[in-house]
């Protein structure tokens, strides 16, 4: 699967826009991430491991506070977006 | 000159320069423009501001990016009503409206893209673009064109017409997504690493947000230089209720009004809450919601500033309203038959919003109330077309006409 990576993230992934991730759960496709991209892990979550409030997370497009947050699914052929919270509207 | 210093985020304090970034890097909080503020109090006074054009330039040290090279539609300076006919209504004899439905694309998104266009063109860009619920998109493209630059704007597939044609006339790229404005938006947050273009919400938004910021200094100049007692204001993003009160703080700290304690409360509409709902449960982290409202321009379910806007309702002792689409067409009507302003649904919000918290007590009698008029109901015409009274169609005779409006009576022309 994939997971897109936002401009202010791609200074840990040598400026790819996007990377493979592992599938699994969310927080497993996270914890891999910051395994092969250390720093990646603390700018995402904060000190209680949960996602930071201004850190917007969707697979296939879906926003995974709809879903089950951390926890929910990722399969091998989703797409994961780690996309900063933006102005409005 | 700006007296603009650096960016700094909202969250962890670090500094970034003046450029187009808009995230941490650390921690994904915002960045803010930062000023000067000892030279900014020592370069302005109330009369020199007074003595200036009447657009929101005429606070241009507050502004991060340089007026006189500024893109200006005229945007900004808009009429601040002592509105005593909907004052009597609601029980608010110090009631003022202030009416941004006056500026150039008809709603206060000219604040900000007046600030963001000018800053991209600062650093270089040549195209502008926005994921917008419509008003943004609007204003984006009309300062593109005045600017000539190239306009991209992204806009939910489903709007009112006059939305979208409010963009089309100034001939931008204009571009309906198959989705909702929290799609757009999304879309428009991985468009812009990969494009070069000045998204004015995106990656030049530390300097868009800092144009809402002159609401506040208007209303305050408005008033005689003071803050009023207590505004209200709709709740999209969040980034203009934040942004009004900040405007209030900063020309305190400039020495041109007295320190202010304001009370800032938010009105959202029920089908597009997640404020209002967090508020109503003491809660300081809002859940995101999916739409379904009439208030368009409103519906976005997960804000950006929903977090810093509960901050905000909490430090000032405001409450949040929480409005149904029939109110907000009440209070859309309301407003355009006491005052003779017509609103978009947004400001039917506002309104309806100002009458649910003055009913509950959440306003004091006693205040001097501001309530901000956001956008002009021709954009919307949608929402109140179907209930209004029908014309009196009648052939071109008296007869006619009294047949249709009645007889003169007793009245005697003058």
């Amino acid at each position: 699967m994939t997971v897109l990576i936002p401009q202010p993230l791609r200074a840990l992934t040598d400026g790819q826009p996007s990377v493979e991730g592992a599938s699994g759960s969310l927080a497993a496709c996270l914890a891999d991430l910051e395994a092969r991209f250390p720093g990646m892990g603390e700018r995402l979550l904060d000190e209680g491991g949960e996602l930071r409030r201004f850190v917007n997370v969707y697979i296939n497009g879906e926003d995974v506070r709809f879903a089950e947050g951390l926890a929910t699914a990722v399969g091998e052929n989703d797409e994961v977006s780690i996309v900063p919270a933006v102005a409005g509207g | 000159m700006s007296y603009a210093r650096n960016l700094r985020c909202r969250e962890c304090g670090r500094d970034y320069p003046l450029a187009a970034l808009h995230v941490c890097e650390y921690c994904f909080g915002p960045l803010e423009a930062v000023y000067d503020d000892e030279a900014i109090r020592a370069a302005v006074s109330r009369e020199a501001i007074a003595a200036r054009p009447a657009t929101l330039w005429r606070y241009r040290e507050f502004l991060p990016c340089e007026a006189d090279s500024a893109v200006d539609i005229g945007a900004g300076f808009t009429p601040l009503l002592h509105a005593r006919n909907l004052g009597k209504a609601l029980g608010l004899p110090r009631l003022y409206l202030k009416n941004d439905t006056a500026n150039p694309t008809w709603s206060f998104k000219d604040r900000v893209v007046a600030v963001a266009s000018s800053r991209a063109r600062e650093l270089g860009f040549e195209k502008l673009a926005c994921a917008s619920t419509g008003n943004l998109a609007n204003s984006v493209s009309a300062h593109a064109a005045a600017a000539g630059m190239e306009a991209v704007v992204v806009i939910p597939h489903d709007l009112e017409a006059g939305k979208v044609l409010g963009s089309s006339i100034y001939n931008p790229t204009l571009v309906k997504v198959r989705g909702n404005y929290d799609a757009v938006n999304r879309l428009c947050a991985e468009l812009a690493g990969s494009r070069n273009w000045a998204f004015v919400n995106v990656n030049v938004r530390p300097y868009y947000a800092e144009g809402s910021k002159t609401l506040g200094f208007e209303v305050a100049e408005q008033l005689g230089w003071r803050a009023p007692d207590h505004c209200v204001a709709p709740i999209a993003s969040g980034s203009l209720f934040v942004k009004i009160r900040k405007g209030l703080d900063e020309f305190a700290r400039a020495g041109l009004i007295d320190a202010p304690r304001t009370r800032m409360s938010g009105a959202q509409a029920a089908g597009c809450s997640p404020v209002a709902t967090a508020w109503a449960e003491g809660s300081m982290n809002f859940r995101p919601q999916r739409p379904d409202t009439i208030a368009k321009s409103l519906a976005i379910g997960n804000p950006a500033d929903g977090f810093y806007s509960l901050v905000q309702l909490r430090d000032t002792d405001g409450a949040c309203a929480s409005v149904t689409d029939e109110e907000i067409v009440a209070g859309m009507r309301l407003l355009a038959e006491t005052e003779g302003v017509f609103a978009e649904t947004a400001g039917g919000v506002t309104v309806a919003g100002v009458k649910q918290l003055a009913e509950r007590g959440r306003i004091d009698p006693d205040e001097l109330v501001v309530a901000f008029i956001t956008g002009a109901g021709f954009k919307t015409a949608e929402a109140v077309a179907g209930g209004l009274a029908p014309a009196l169609e009648i052939d071109a005779t008296v007869d006619s006409f009294e047949a249709a409006y009645g007889p003169p009576a007793e009245e005697v022309p003058a």
